[in-house]
Parts: structure tokens; C-alpha cells; sequence
């Protein structure tokens, strides 16, 4: 007898639970090929909003933690990807439509980079803060500290290793981000929702929203309670692009500019992805005897 | 459905007559059924208000907003904060209105009164005072009125008093009534007029929607001008089932003798959307005539950041955040 099929409607993840999103919508995935996969929540502008609300909530717990404690949950993270890696290859190899070989390579890249950020949590501050020299009886102190909420509008190409990359350093120095997976390809990006919750990272750091990025962007680059966006998932298009930052420009977000191209995931990222979203916060103190 | 209460066929003169006949008429008073009033304020809290009904209804809101501080720890600095904010509750949009009143301990009145007068006193912004022993009511009557007094003389124009949960929950209902009645009298002021009457039932405490039915009955028969709530201190405080049996019976004392009784849930409604929700409830329950600050007040301190967040939003057309208004 032949078996039915489980049909599967994803959901959201939102301050570490899994709602459907408020409108009740859901959009069909395809795979690379065009062949029905599952499907996935289409999150609308309330869904953002409570994502918003549900990463402030967590920002002082989390950005309070020890460098070091960020560390190890990151790297617990990537530990329950490595336990879930079949299932990494299954979704990467669908959305992307990559050989099974190439998927492997790139989960374990994604892997790698997890395990790669979680190593920057306590030596960040050693690299861009300093001891800076002054006129005076003083010392003179510059520590980065974490932005704030940061909302990052994911890859749209690179579905799992691109959305890593966007996220991992974002949270590494204590901020909490609202994503926006890719549209066509959000799967990687529930399946990781599924391993962040796993994994001792506090609800409401990380909150992934499946969806079309022109719909939500807009209200995010517009939300006074966000305090940075990282538009990389919008790379390409110029007008949209001009006009999120346009948004963005009210409450003098931080922005991280949309690239021309999607860039090349497997390059070394370099510190940029971190430094991008941190505040140099500079103290004067005196000497003493 | 909890449905229309009829009144039992005695007039209220009668019931008031008697230990006896008290409860016989608030034993008379119809059940309430649990489960048809819970499904019924699920119901009403589903509707969707949205454009202007939901512009209409947030500053509606504002406007019944009975600020309140009631804590321990209340400075006289931040009473002043919090009177400043009730008359101008969004400093950068002259448009937004003030809300009713201000909500304080008796010994706080002076200070809002110097607050609001200081700013010329045009705001129209009340002064309310929560008395009697608040919020367990657990003292001697004398102490509960001259508590009442002071805060009168103080100028408050509005008190909010606890009724003994004890007496009420042991069934001596008439020393529950002779209390409301003695402290409406220590509301009188040498002008003439009464500061306005607030009655706490303390619905969770009551335990069942019965006893808040009769509880509520029993405050307006012995003259309360408002029937509250809670006093904020117990959980659950308000709730939308409670609000509706006591908006019900409001509705129902005016029809049996023509006066009308304001309704003030009170604790625990924190989202705009929540309060949308009570006015749904107040709108289909006891009718227009309660959508209105005099008849239909909120006891809330955070409740009015996320209505003016959310007016914001509805102006800007952008999300809000709590950066832009006062913590309190």
C-alpha cells in the first residue's frame, strides 16, 4: 500500500516560537526544477512588527551575556547543524539545485563560518577597540558595542550558507536581528529556525521571517524601533534598494548597503559583517596616583 | 449567552431594606453562565477595527485613560511626570487629547493638583485618589473614612475605594453596603457637589462571575458612581468576561431605575488592542451611551504608551518604538 504524502506548511519563528503568520497567508516552494516541495509562511508587515518587538525584548538579555557565552551557543549551533547535516544537503540540494556533492561543501562551509564567528565573540573587542593615547591624565578607552535590533534581509541566491553569513556576525556581538529568508528558497532558512531553537540561543535573538523582501523591507527600514538594516538580500535592485534607505534615513539607521551583485559566499568574509554592526563607545577615566 | 438579567420583581428600596432582603435580591439575581459569557467576550474581542473607526477608538481611549501610579515607591517627582504627560500625553502632536485623570495615593493629590493648576488647569484632567485602606480594605471604618476625607480635602475629585472582599465573600452584604454608603458620604464636600465614587469589587477575589454580578448590584444600589474592577494588585485583574458581566449590569440598573453607572476595568489591559477590544464590549454590551470618559474609564499606566505608539504608527505610517515616549 502505497503511503500518502506528509504535506508541509512551515511557519514562522518569532521570539522563539513558531506562529503562522497573522494574515493566514502561505505561498508554495519550489525546488530548483519547479516541482512542489512545501509550504512556507508568507509573512506580512504585523508579522515584522511582532518580530521587532519579540528582538528588543531579547536585546539586553542577550547583549548582557559574556562575549564567551556567545561563543559557546554559537557554536552549539553549529553543532546541532552538523547533527541535522542530512538535512541541510536535502534542502540546499532542492532549493538550490546543487549536485549532492556540492551541497555537502556547502553545509560544511556553513558550518565552518558558524564555528569561525563564534571565535570572533571575545576576540572582537581586542581587534577594534583601543587604548587611545591623550593629552592629560586620562585613560582613554574605545569598546564596540552591539547596534541594537538589526534587520537583515537574507541572500536571495544563497539560501543557507548566504543566510549564515548574514546572521552570524550580526549576533555574535550581542545584537538580535529580524531575517527576511530568501523568497524562493526559504527552506534552508526554516530548517536552521528549527536548529536555533534547539540550541540555547534565547527566543527573540534570531526571528526569521519567510517572505517577499519588497513587502516587508519597506515597513523595517521604516520601523522606528530598528536601529539597523543590512539590505544584502535586496542586492541588485537599485530602486528598491534607494528607497529602503531612504526609509532607513528617519531614525538614522544604520545601513549596510545593498552590494550590485550577490557576492561570492566561500570568500573569506573579513571582519566587515561584524564591524557593520557595532558602536564604538569611548571612556575617559582618570589615572589616579 | 450570560443574556439579560431580569430583576427580581421587588424595587430596589425594598432589597436595601434588610440584611435579609439584600440577599434575597442578590441571591435572586440571575446565574451567569461561565462558559456562554467567556465565549461571548471571545466573540466581541475578535471584531476588526481598523482606518478611522481605529483612530476614532485610540483617541476615544486616550481620552478615558485614568493614569495610574500606585506604588510604594511613588516620588512626588514622578507624580509630577505623570501629570505633565496627562495633559500633554504626546509632547510632539499637540492634536493627541489628554486623558481623564490621574490615579494616585491620597497623600499624592496635592502634588497633581499643583501640577495640573501650575499649567493653568484648563486641561480638564481629573484628579482621582484611591482611599479607604486601598487595596486590601482591611481597617477599622473610622480609619477608611477619614482616609476618604483627607483625600477629598485634599481636592480630589474622584475616589476610588475597595469594598471588604472579606464581608462580601462571608455574606454580609449589608456591612458591605452601609460601607459604600458612609464613604459616598465622605465624599460630600463643603461646596455642595460629591467627588465622584469609584467602587473596587476586586473581581479576583470574588471568585465567581456570580458574586461580580452581585457585587456590582450591590455597589450601585448603595450609590457608587463607577464600579471598578480591581485595584490592580491581584491577579488576574481585568479581565473582558468580568467587564462584560458589570457592563451588563450597568446596563440593566438604568433600565430597572434610570440612573447611570460608570464602568472602569482596571489592571492588566496593556495593548491598544486590548482596548479596543473593551470598547467592542462597552459599544455592544451596554450601548453608545458608555462610550464616553465620564461613563467608561481604563485604570492603566503602560496601557497609554502603546495607544500613543500605535496612534503614531496610524499618522506616520510608520512603526513606533518606545524610544520615543516616557518610560513609566
Amino acid at each position: 500500500m502505497s503511503r500518502i504524502d506528509v504535506r508541509k506548511t512551515y511557519k514562522l519563528y518569532i521570539g522563539g516560537a513558531f506562529p503562522r503568520s497573522e494574515s493566514g497567508h502561505s505561498y508554495e516552494v519550489a525546488d530548483s526544477k519547479g516541482k512542489f516541495v512545501a509550504n512556507a509562511a508568507l509573512a506580512s508587515r504585523k508579522d515584522a512588527r511582532d518580530a521587532v518587538v519579540a528582538a528588543r525584548k531579547a536585546f539586553a538579555g542577550w547583549s548582557g551575556r559574556t562575549a564567551y557565552n556567545r561563543a559557546q551557543i554559537l557554536y552549539r549551533v553549529a553543532e546541532v547543524m552538523e547533527d541535522r547535516r542530512p538535512q541541510f544537503v536535502q534542502a540546499t540540494q532542492q532549493s538550490e539545485g546543487l549536485s549532492a556533492g556540492k551541497a555537502d561543501k556547502v553545509v560544511d562551509e556553513a558550518i565552518d563560518r558558524l564555528v569561525w564567528y563564534a571565535g570572533w565573540a571575545d576576540k572582537v573587542t581586542q581587534v577594534v577597540g583601543n587604548a587611545n593615547p591623550v593629552g592629560g591624565p586620562f585613560f582613554n578607552l574605545s569598546t564596540p558595542e552591539p547596534t541594537g535590533v538589526v534587520a537583515v534581509l537574507a541572500p536571495q541566491a544563497s539560501s543557507l550558507l548566504g543566510l549564515v553569513s548574514v546572521v552570524a556576525p550580526a549576533i555574535v556581538t550581542g545584537n538580535t536581528v529580524v531575517v527576511v529568508s530568501s523568497y524562493e528558497r526559504p527552506l534552508p532558512a526554516v530548517t536552521f529556525s528549527e536548529v536555533l531553537a534547539t540550541s540555547d540561543v534565547p527566543g527573540g535573538v534570531v526571528n526569521i521571517l519567510t517572505g517577499s523582501a519588497a513587502t516587508i523591507a519597506p515597513w523595517l527600514a521604516a520601523h522606528m524601533d530598528v536601529n539597523a538594516i543590512d539590505l544584502t538580500g535586496v542586492a541588485g535592485e537599485t530602486a528598491l534598494a534607494t528607497e529602503l534607505e531612504v526609509a532607513a534615513a528617519d531614525n538614522l539607521k544604520r545601513v549596510r548597503r545593498a552590494p550590485a551583485t550577490e557576492p561570492d559566499w566561500t570568500l573569506d568574509p573579513g571582519l566587515e559583517p561584524i564591524t557593520a554592526f557595532l558602536e564604538i563607545k569611548t571612556v575617559w577615566h582618570p589615572i589616579g596616583v | 449567552m450570560s443574556g439579560t438579567s431580569t430583576i427580581p420583581d421587588p424595587g430596589l428600596e425594598d432589597a436595601t431594606r434588610s440584611e435579609a432582603s439584600l440577599r434575597r435580591f442578590l441571591h435572586g439575581l440571575p446565574g451567569v453562565d461561565q462558559v456562554g459569557a467567556e465565549a461571548r467576550a471571545a466573540g466581541l474581542g475578535t471584531r476588526s477595527i481598523k482606518t478611522s473607526a481605529k483612530e476614532f477608538a485610540l483617541d476615544l481611549a486616550i481620552r478615558m485613560v485614568d493614569l495610574t501610579t500606585l506604588e510604594g515607591q511613588d516620588t512626588p517627582g514622578k507624580v509630577r511626570a505623570l501629570a505633565s504627560k496627562a495633559m500633554r500625553p504626546d509632547p510632539a502632536d499637540p492634536s493627541c487629547p489628554s486623558v481623564a485623570a490621574v490615579c494616585v495615593y491620597p497623600d499624592m493629590v496635592a502634588t497633581v493638583k499643583d501640577t495640573l493648576g501650575a499649567a493653568g488647569g484648563a486641561s480638564g484632567v481629573h484628579v482621582a485618589a484611591v482611599a479607604t485602606a486601598f487595596p486590601s480594605g482591611r481597617a477599622a471604618l473610622d480609619v477608611k473614612l477619614a482616609d476618604t476625607r483627607d483625600a477629598v480635602e485634599a481636592g480630589a475629585d474622584e475616589i476610588d475605594m475597595v469594598i471588604d472582599r472579606g464581608a462580601f465573600l462571608s455574606g454580609r452584604y449589608q456591612q458591605v453596603f452601609d460601607e459604600i454608603v458612609a464613604t459616598k458620604r465622605a465624599c460630600a464636600r463643603p461646596s455642595g457637589d460629591d467627588a465622584h465614587l469609584k467602587v473596587i469589587l476586586e473581581t479576583g477575589e470574588l471568585q465567581t462571575y456570580d458574586n461580580v454580578r452581585r457585587a456590582s448590584w450591590l455597589a450601585m444600589m448603595a450609590g457608587a458612581d463607577f464600579i471598578k474592577t480591581s485595584t490592580g494588585k491581584v491577579q488576574p485583574a481585568a479581565t473582558l468576561p468580568v467587564t462584560m458581566i458589570m457592563l451588563e449590569a450597568v446596563r440593566d440598573f438604568r433600565e430597572q431605575t434610570g440612573q447611570m453607572v460608570g464602568v472602569k476595568p482596571a489592571g492588566g489591559i496593556r495593548t491598544a488592542k486590548d482596548a479596543i477590544k473593551y470598547l467592542v464590549t462597552v459599544n455592544e454590551v451596554a450601548g453608545q451611551d458608555w462610550l464616553d470618559p465620564d461613563w467608561f474609564r481604563f485604570g492603566a499606566s503602560t496601557l497609554l504608551n502603546d495607544l500613543l505608539m500605535q496612534r503614531t504608527k496610524m499618522r506616520t505610517g510608520r512603526y513606533s518604538g518606545p524610544d520615543y515616549f516616557t518610560l513609566d
